[in-house]
Formats: C-alpha cells, structure tokens, sequence
C-alpha cells in the first residue's frame, strides 16, 4: 500500500456523535494548527437533532492558504461514532489513515486493504481511568486529540497551552484535561509508528489573524455599534448571534456602578414580534436589531414593508440555511437573496450588506446601525450558516476609537424650536432622507403619525395619487443616494485581457483563491468582483460590461444574485453564466473551477461549431 | 361636514396644572361613522390625560390596524403616533418602551387586532408585564372591511348577513387576567362616569394595564339583537364596583374602616377609591374576578368595573434589571467598548 504523504496541506474529518462534547475537543484541534503558525478551516456537518445522531467536523489544513471546503476524501478520519463506522471507513482516501476506537473487534467485512487502520482503546482506556459515565464520554474526545499530536507531530505544549487558556480562572479542570491528553499522546507514541507521513510543521504563516465563527462576530459588532434594543426569535442557524451579543452584554453592558444593564433583549413569541420590537426600538430611537434564518424571514416580511414605507431604522441579520420551507434547517445556502432584496408586498427594496469573513461580519453589523439610522430604513446582514456557524481564519476585529455613531437627521427640541416647518416626510437636503423626530421631544413641536399607509410629506394619511407616486420615487431616490454609503464591491484583477470575470458574494469568498489558481493552471485567468451590498454599485456594472464571460457563483438553485444583477442594471441574462451550489454543504474551489472551465468548453465548441 | 378642525380656543377654557385646557389633547377630526363608541373613548383618553395633567408629548400612542386602531389620530395631536400592523402594535411598544422607559404608553387595538390576529402577541405583552395601558375598543364585528364577526362576539350573534357565530367567543379580560396583567377593567364607551377614572388609574398603574371597552358599532352591530348594542348593554351591565381616582397630592382620607369601600396606592402615589357596589367583590383575587365574569356571562350579564388590580406590580424594565437612563438616551462612550477591550477579545480568538 501507498502510505498517503503530505506535510501541512490535509484534511482531517471527525466522525462524533451529537451532544457527546466532542465540538470543543474538535475545536482544539483546529486551534492548536493555528497556533503551529498553519492556516486551518474548519466545517462543522450536524444534523437537525439535539442528541445521538452522527455529526462530522471537517478540519482543513492548508500551508496554500486555501481553506474552503475540500472535495475528495479526507486523509485521516477520526472514527468514534459505532453508528456510522461503515460509511467512515469508506470515506478515508486511500493511503490515508483512520484512527478508531479498537475497544471493539471491527467485523473483517469493514476492513479495506488500501486505508491504514490505527486502533485505539480508547472507551476501554476511559472505563480504567474514570468511574463517571460523562467524564468518560467527555475525556475521549479529549483523549483522541492528544493522540492526534502525537500523529501529527502538533507541539504539545501548544495544546497544553490552549487547555490553560481555555480554563483561565478554572484552574481545577486544566490537570485533569492535560492529563486525558497525555493518556491519548502516549498510547499514540506507543502504538504507532509516530508521526505520520502526513503531519504538520510550524509555519509562520498566520500573522495576527483569528479563528472566529460570523455568528460571534456579528454578535459583537451589534455591541460595538450600540444596538441597545433586542427583540428575537429562536432559529438555526442565527441563535447564537443572539446568543453571543448577550454574553458580550453581560461582560461589558453592566453598570458596574449599580449593576443596571444598558441593553435590552426580549425573545420574543415569534418572528414577527421580534422583528416589530426592532421596530418599535427603533422608532423610538434605540439602536434596535433581530436575528433570524429563512423562516423568520418569511414571517418579518409584513414589517420590513412597513420599516420599508414608514422609514424606520432597523438592523435584521439573516444567517441564511437551506430551503424552502422548513428546507434543511443545519445546512448552509444563500438563498434569501431575492426574499431580503424585495421583501413585502408592493414596491419595495431593502438594502443588503453581504460579509464574507468575521472580520466583516463584525464590521458590518457595527456599520449597519449607522446606516440604518442614515438611512432610516431596515439593513439586512446577509450571512449564513457556513459563514456563521464554522470557525474561519479571519483578520481581528478592530475599532476606530475616533468613529462617533452616525445617528442621522434626528431633530431634537433646540432644533426644533428654531425651525419654521416639519414635515416628517419632506425632502428637505434632496437626497431623499427626510428629519425625524423622536417622541417625547418637544411639547408641542414635531410629534408625527407614523403609518404604513399612504402619507403626505407632513404623515398625514392621503390617497391622492400624486402625493403617493412623489412618496415612492423619493424614496427610490433615497436609495439610489444611499448606495454611495454601502460598501464597494472588492474586485481582484488577475488578467489585462479581462476576458472571463468572477462574480460572487459571501460565504463563498472562502473558495475562490482555490477556484482561481485552478483555473489559472488551466490557462484560465479570471478577475473577480465580490459583492458586498444590494442596490449594487456602479462599479459592479462596469466590470460585468468589461468582461467577455462572466460568471455569477451562488450558493442556491435559481441563480437568485445574478436575476438581481439582470433585473437592477438591465443585464441580458444571457450575458452571464451561472455557477450553482446548492447541497447543502459549503462550495468547494473545485467545483467552481470545473463548473467555470466546462461552461468554457461549451462555449468554446460553440463558437468553433 | 368638515373635515377641518376649527383652532378656536375659547378664552374661558379650564386650565389644568400644566397650563393645557382639554383642547390641548384633542387630535384629528375623527372619520368614524357618527356615534361609533369609539369616538367616546377618544374623548375619555383626552379627559383622563388632561386631568391626569400628564404633558401630551410625554405620550406614545400606538395601534394595530381596523377600526379602533384609527382612534389614536383623533387624540393627543401633539403626541407621537404609530399605526402598525394589524396585531401587532403589542410588539412595537414592547420594543419602544425598551428603549425609552420614560414614556408613557397608551395601546389602542380592536377586538379582530387582539383576540384574533393579534391573539398571540396581546399574550405576550401582558406576560412581558410591559408597563402600559392597553385598550380595546371592543363592538364584536370587523367594521373597516364591513361587517363580519371577531372572535369576541357570543356564540348565536348574528353578522350582518344574518349568519350567527357558531364558535365560543374570547373574553379578553378572563385572558388578561390567566396571562398575568396585574390591571384588568371592563368598561362601557357610552358611560364616561365609569370609564375616565379607570383609564385615569390605568394609566398610573406601573405594568401591564388592560381595559375592555365595550364600544357598539353604530354600521354594523347595533340591532336589538346584538349583544353588542347600546341598548342591550345598557340593559345588562352589572358593575363590580364604582371606582374613583384621587390624584397624587391631594389629600386623602383613609376609609380603609368602610366595609363598602377601600382604598388603593397605585405607583405614583395616586389613589384608586373603589366602592363596592357587590360585597363578594375584592380586587385582588384572580381567580374570583375570572369567575364572576363567567358567571354573569352566564346570566346575560356583562360584569364592568375594576376586575383586578395588583399595586404591587412590577413591569418589565424592573424585572429585566434596565439603567434607569432611558436606553435610546445612552451615548457612544457607555455603549461603545472601544479598541482596547476589542484587543483582548481578539486574543481569546487565537
């Protein structure tokens, strides 16, 4: 047999059972290869199931730097869930490795000849060293991680350095996992011919980056951009941005003084409620956001037509998952594009801000309520479950201490008292975005209804045609305004010839180094453009106009960006091809490289037919 | 008619402590069909508010869609309004009373915005003991879209195509009550006597306050057959007790020694004279207020009054633990945890 060998550059897949802690030993891993200097990327496949279900964690090492998914079979395969043993055996690439709890006999059927099997004992290992049925099921997790350094050759002091780290303050848990760790590190040692011929090798090739998931950071970056008002809903894949800001909120939103909070969360009996308390934070001038994925996008449309139409500011961050319908709840896609850019009845557009790493999803976040408080309208983070579900290499947070909140045109009492007219709706600077006031303001100046009816420029309720249609294209004006403000697409130029260009957005950025060097092997160059807002720059119609080929990469059945691109800068849809990704799993560089490169071949017989 | 209201102020107006006469918390010429009870409430809002002498821009008035929920336009001109979506104006002042706690919040819906579409929502703004006033301008039957029965109207009453309700109505004050509103009163818009005070102590009272106003729709519901009607509740209204409000600072006699009457201290101080008209009735038993209304329902009987009342209440901000700083009052430097915080959370990312 042909031993698979490869240093640094490898996939490593653990095959757990949910609910069994194996997610923070897991993690550890993919930590401790990031501290060895190496880029690490890491995708969690979990079922829709609380307990005992197969769940698998997919760790690719990458000295290249490519950290999408990886098509192919892994190298090693951590194998320690009974329940799925046959299929993991198969999934090892041959000449890879499988390690294995070996404290049962596996039946001789299961065995092939082209994979290396290293059995370990490890349940019989736990069974000697712990009497408590839990501690055994958490320490193996731990124990194979300690054997995976041996494998590996991963310093160990990186890994007792992490378990110190993440134990800070609970010094009574750090001896006891160390301790597990050595139990796997040694019997490793032992047992096998260590390390293996794919192994990794400190590399000082990560800088100041960090291995954050989006959720975290978009939960953080609603903290840095002062969201005080909370209302939302419980949904896979967007829980734990909630989750997250609530704990950031505990550590640094508590009065010290007194121990008030200076926020707000309320989870809420629905979607719509929590979308609608949003909205009345918002309204009433707190920095206000929701969270949630497909379903609860659904059920808050009625209230973005109404932010929409009244001009209330409101954050609402979509972690997008498969659909439709209930779809598959644990799986990424992006396939609420056309849903957010739309969302409503009637003529109505929302503006979408797509990040593609944690460093933008904080970013964003934090930038959506300035936006959104410029603008007096919802902002819609578009992320999903890949991007916020997974860990990802991602450059640190940062914080411009001089940045001061935008809080847009609000008028306060003074402000009042000096003007001559309001009107909550008047177009006073021409750029479409009208002064509001908050309640409470002023005793007998600038109170207002506000409505998702008809209005006149002074709120009141009209049915007059021209009034409505003067409403409606100010508003359309407003946001062709706005888009100045949202971020510019970032665009990679690889070639002069500008022949064939890459269009895509989000989660999928994590892809494209790979899908661009694989094609650029095949005497592809292509240049790229991502977007990272909705209504579109101007920049992105350029660079679809200065490209003979241009292919829009999604994560969704229907091409859904790319029929905006065509509907928004009247495109013909057949000037642009698609690439199209929708199982379920993360896009992987291959796929669109062979995508792209067969459409070519297409082409090209076409024209040479 | 005119759809202009005149800005004649007559010189000889009552004023009250702040200066304001009850013109100030009119609003809008109401568009309602002439003599809808709900112009009635309008009016009791604006005399309450004006007694209460409570400054009309320290009020948000919010509501749901329909009806009722137009109201608010036809009151307190210089208050902030916000008409929703049908059902769901409970949430929007969730979110507004989280991020202003300093102002006063008057809810206006209708009886399809609450018992119906809005059924969930008026739920959970009474569980979230959101501090405000709640009312619904209840006629059992939609009126905006002409004349079909909500949830609210008795099993056998019949719409205006003659079809009757086959299904048990929702009796939104037995509701408020199992969902923990710590304020629940019914009331009659054509009886103002009654209705003023309650929305008077209402609006004092700190957390969730409900009012079921029986509000006939003169279109739509207001035939001799209609229990709904102004001549059919007038005949059947039993009161539990007459209640009174004494404003804060006003000397108060304790009649505590009276079996018939009793004296309750709402949050700011303010005082809830109740006399009782039934000596069985006692304002702090849940379980007894849900049981009489039952029980006269049964009789063809409409229970109004005070139902319950918990003075003791806490609402939401004090449960939560919110700064007393209204939220949307919090500048960047309290809210903003700056770089340096930010290279600490970066490492624990490493």
């Amino acid at each position: 047999m042909t031993l698979f060998q490869s240093i640094n550059e490898f996939v490593v897949r653990f095959a757990n059972t949910n609910g069994t802690g194996s997610a923070s030993a897991n993690n550890m891993f993919a930590k401790a290869i990031m501290r060895m200097g190496l880029p690490v990327s890491a995708k969690n496949i979990f079922p829709s199931n609380i307990q005992g279900m197969p769940t698998w964690f997919e760790v690719r090492i990458s000295e290249k730097g490519f950290l999408g998914r990886r098509d192919g079979a892994p190298e090693l395969v951590v194998a320690m869930n009974a329940q799925s043993i046959e299929e993991d055996i198969q999934s090892v690439q041959p000449g890879g490795f499988l390690l294995y709890d070996s404290s049962r006999i596996l039946p001789q059927r299961l065995m092939r000849k082209e994979i290396n099997f290293l059995g370990m004992p490890i349940s019989d290992i736990c069974r000697a060293e712990y009497s408590d049925p839990r501690q055994r099921q958490l320490f193996k997790n731990v124990i194979y991680v300690g054997a995976l350094a041996a494998l590996l050759d991963i310093d160990f002091q990186v890994l007792k350095d992490l378990v110190s780290d993440q134990f800070k303050g609970k010094d009574k848990l750090i001896r006891p996992n160390i301790y597990a760790l050595e139990l796997g590190f040694e019997f490793a040692n032992k047992q096998f011919s260590c390390p293996l011929p794919i192994c990794v090798e400190r590399r000082d090739l990560i800088g100041d980056r960090i291995l954050v998931d989006g959720n975290t950071a978009s939960g953080l970056g609603a903290v840095y951009g002062g969201a005080t008002v909370v209302g939302w809903y419980p949904i896979t894949p967007s829980t734990s941005v909630i989750e997250k800001f609530a704990s950031y909120c505990q550590r640094l939103r508590i009065d010290p003084a007194n121990g008030q909070k200076n926020y707000a969360i309320v989870q809420a009996e629905d979607e719509l409620s929590a979308i609608g308390i949003a909205m009345g934070g918002g309204w009433n001038g707190a920095r206000a956001f929701t969270a949630t994925s497909g379903p609860g996008i659904s059920l808050m449309t009625e209230f973005l037509g109404l932010a929409y139409f009244a001009e209330i500011p409101l954050v609402l961050m979509n972690v997008q998952r498969a659909g439709p319908s209930t779809g598959m709840p644990t799986r990424t896609q992006q396939s609420d594009m056309l849903t957010c850019a739309y969302a409503s009845h009637g003529d109505s557009k929302q503006v979408l801000l797509i990040p593609s790493t944690p460093k933008e999803c904080f970013d964003f976040s934090a930038q959506a309520f300035d936006l959104a408080d410029r603008l007096q309208t919802p902002i819609i983070v578009m992320t999903d479950l890949d991007m916020g579900m997974n860990i990802h290499l991602s450059d640190p947070f940062g914080w411009d201490d001089k940045h001061e909140y935008d809080l847009g045109k609000v008028l306060d009492a003074d402000d009042l008292e000096k003007a001559s007219d309001f009107g909550r709706y008047l177009d006073v600077d021409g750029d479409g975005v009208c002064y509001r006031t908050l309640p409470g303001t002023h005793p007998n100046k600038g109170a207002f209804f506000t409505r998702g009816t008809s209005h006149n420029e002074y709120a009141a309720y009209t049915e007059k045609g021209e009034d409505y249609i003067k409403n409606m294209e100010r508003l359309e004006h407003k946001f062709a305004m706005g888009v100045k403000r949202l971020p510019a697409p970032e665009i990679t130029i690889n070639t002069k010839a500008k022949r064939v260009g890459l269009v895509y957005y989000g989660s999928t950025d994590e892809a494209i180094p790979e899908a661009v060097s694989l094609l650029c092997e095949q005497g592809v160059k292509v240049n790229t453009l991502r977007i990272r807002a909705f209504p579109f720059s101007p920049q992105v119609a350029s660079f679809i106009s200065e490209h003979d080929g241009v292919f829009v990469v999604e994560q969704n059945r229907d091409g859904q960006v790319k029929k905006l691109l065509c509907n928004e800068l009247t495109i013909d849809p057949a000037s642009m091809c698609a690439v199209l990704h929708y199982d379920g799993l993360a896009i992987t560089g291959q796929f669109i490289a062979e995508s792209v490169q067969a459409q070519l071949s297409v082409q090209t017989d076409q024209a040479a037919g | 008619m005119s759809y202009i209201k005149p800005q004649f102020k007559h010189p000889r107006l009552q004023v009250n402590d702040l200066g304001l006469t009850h013109r100030d918390y009119e609003g809008a010429l109401s568009t309602l069909c002439a003599g809808c009870g709900h112009d009635s409430i309008t009016s009791a809002v604006a005399q309450a508010c004006a007694e209460l002498s409570l400054p009309p821009h320290k009020i948000a008035k919010l509501s749901g869609i329909g009806c009722s929920s137009k109201a608010p336009t036809y009151f307190l001109n210089n208050a902030h309004g916000f008409n929703t979506v049908h059902g769901r104006m409970p949430s929007v002042a969730t979110g507004a009373n989280m991020a202003n706690r300093e102002l006063i919040y008057l809810g206006m819906s209708g009886d399809g915005d609450s018992a119906s579409i809005g059924f969930g929502q008026f739920a959970h703004v009474v569980r979230r003991r959101l501090n405000m006033l709640y009312m619904v301008a209840n006629n059992g039957v939609y009126g905006l879209t002409k004349g079909q029965l909500a949830a609210t109207a008795e099993q056998g009453m019949k719409s205006k195509s003659g079809e009757a309700s086959l299904f048990t109505d929702i009796d939104l004050c037995v509701s408020a009550l199992q969902f923990g509103a710590t304020f629940v009163a019914r009331s009659f818009s054509g009886d103002k006597s009654q209705l003023v005070p309650l929305i008077k102590a209402a609006i004092s009272h700190k957390g969730f306050a409900f009012i079921d106003i029986i509000s006939p729709c003169v279109t739509f519901n207001n035939n001799p057959d209609s229990n709904r009607s102004y001549d059919y509740v007038h005949d059947h209204i039993t009161t539990a007790a007459v209640a009174d409000f004494v404003p804060v600072k006003q000397e108060i006699r304790c009649e505590n020694g009276q079996s018939d009457s009793e004296d309750i201290c709402l949050h700011d101080g303010s005082i809830l004279r109740l006399s009782r008209i039934d000596a069985d009735y006692d304002a702090h038993d849940r379980i007894k207020a849900m049981t009489k209304i039952e029980q006269l329902k049964s009789e063809g009987k409409i229970l109004t009054g005070l139902m319950y009342i918990d003075p003791e209440a806490d609402d939401y901000h004090e449960i939560n633990g919110t700064s007393d700083a209204p939220l949307n009052s919090l500048k960047q430097e309290t809210l903003c945890p700056g770089s340096h915080v930010l290279k600490t959370i970066n490492e624990s990312f490493r």
